[in-house]
């Protein structure tokens, strides 16, 4: 693929000035919250629901829906995070904010590396993925997000809960006017990436 | 080893891992959206949202139990006022009150004023009869048959349908004796 440039993420938000770290602290600290375990509970049931009940038989479809209800999620908290913000002027900006303040809305952590060709497509990993640390691993079977292996059903299960997060990408970078193929690759444990391929 | 000590709601939710509870909201609010296109009629919807519920509540019931310490509650008035106080709160960070109790002590109402699950929510016309919040009548009966208490878990009034608070009523139906699911020699 020829991902070259690596962004040093981290790095840059220390330059910011005082005043928006502060007042985004105040928000955070009133915003609500529940516990983990909803969260978590609320994932599972997704993948169980649509996967053995709803579409047990049809895998594809399962994993389009699941994908569909993580788009609407991606979609509307974008909407919300970034009402107060001016307009990203490139495709890099928006997927700085995703690796950045979307990210850290979501997982309390920054995306740790992002990669890109330059042409289009982003690698976004985040090096301990908290939706995927539950999930236990064989490290003989390499998975990737999109690989169907009909032996290994605990991959498969595995790559059900990637479809997720994937749509919310999806779906975030969609109400930014950026229409684009999100994949993941796991072949890294913890570590996860999200593969962004932007459609021209 | 001093015996464990009851934990508050408010103690256990202090310390547990938390997250946004928009992408909560937003997360269950989608999972609804989508359960009403793929199943069209709303009372499937209604039935799978009570399933998920109660497939959560007999996995979060572990959880409750190692984290609160709770002794064995003396009745059900005790059992309910647990859920209420420390079982809400430690998960969803509200409390619900406990009233409308039954002259038998068996049946009771849960009131919630407050409600993470329906945050930015508003019901179209299209709706009528869905329960939105079935999955945590799922989740009471669930947890509660893991702790030997068959219940019928429905609701009474709904915010989303213009009533003035949640209320889940709750009527335990019998209590199982505890029985070992295993046989000494397996």
């Amino acid at each position: 693929m020829g991902l070259t440039k690596d962004h040093q993420i981290a790095g840059e938000t220390r330059n910011r000035s005082s005043l928006p770290d502060t007042a985004k602290n105040a928000v955070t600290a009133m915003a609500r919250e529940v516990s983990e375990s909803c969260l978590d509970s609320l994932l599972t049931e997704i993948v169980s629901s649509y996967c053995n009940v709803l579409y047990a038989t049809k895998p594809e479809l399962a994993a389009r829906r699941i994908e569909a209800i993580g788009y609407h999620v991606g979609h509307q908290l974008s909407e919300r995070y970034t009402m107060e913000r001016p307009r990203f002027n490139d495709h890099l900006e928006a997927i700085k904010f995703i690796c950045k303040d979307f990210w850290s809305e979501l997982f309390k952590k920054q995306i740790d590396n992002l990669k890109t060709n330059h042409r289009g497509t982003f690698v976004l990993q985040d090096d301990k993925f908290a939706w995927l640390s539950r999930v236990s691993r064989d490290p003989s079977t390499e998975i990737s997000g999109s690989a169907k292996d009909p032996e290994n059903k605990a991959a498969e299960s595995t790559s059900m809960h990637l479809y997720f997060p994937c749509g919310i990408i999806r779906g975030a970078l969609s109400n930014l006017g950026i229409p684009c193929a999100v994949s993941a690759d796991i072949s890294n444990l913890p570590a996860c990436s999200f593969v962004i391929r932007i459609k021209v | 080893m001093a015996p464990a000590v009851p934990r508050s709601g408010d103690a256990i939710f202090a310390n547990v891992e938390r997250v946004n509870a928009e992408l909560f909201t937003l997360t269950y609010g989608a999972i609804v959206r989508q359960l009403l296109t793929d199943l069209e009629e709303v009372e499937e919807v209604n039935k799978q949202l009570d399933q998920m519920g109660y497939n959560i509540g007999i996995r979060l019931i572990d959880e409750f139990l190692a984290k609160s310490n709770v002794t064995r509650c003396v009745d059900f008035r005790e059992t309910a006022e647990v859920i209420a106080k420390v079982g809400f709160k430690m998960f969803l960070g509200v409390t619900a009150s406990v009233t409308n109790w039954d002259v038998e002590g068996t049946c009771c109402s849960l009131i919630l004023e407050d409600n993470p699950l329906v945050d930015f929510v508003e019901l179209p016309d299209t709706c009528q009869g869905l329960y939105y919040c079935n999955i945590l009548s799922g989740v009471v009966r669930g947890a509660l048959e893991m702790v030997s208490m068959k219940t019928e878990v429905t609701w009474v009034r709904d915010m989303l349908r213009g009533d003035d608070a949640f209320e889940l009523q709750v009527k335990l139906l019998k209590q199982v004796p505890e029985e070992y699911p295993y046989k000494d020699d397996e």
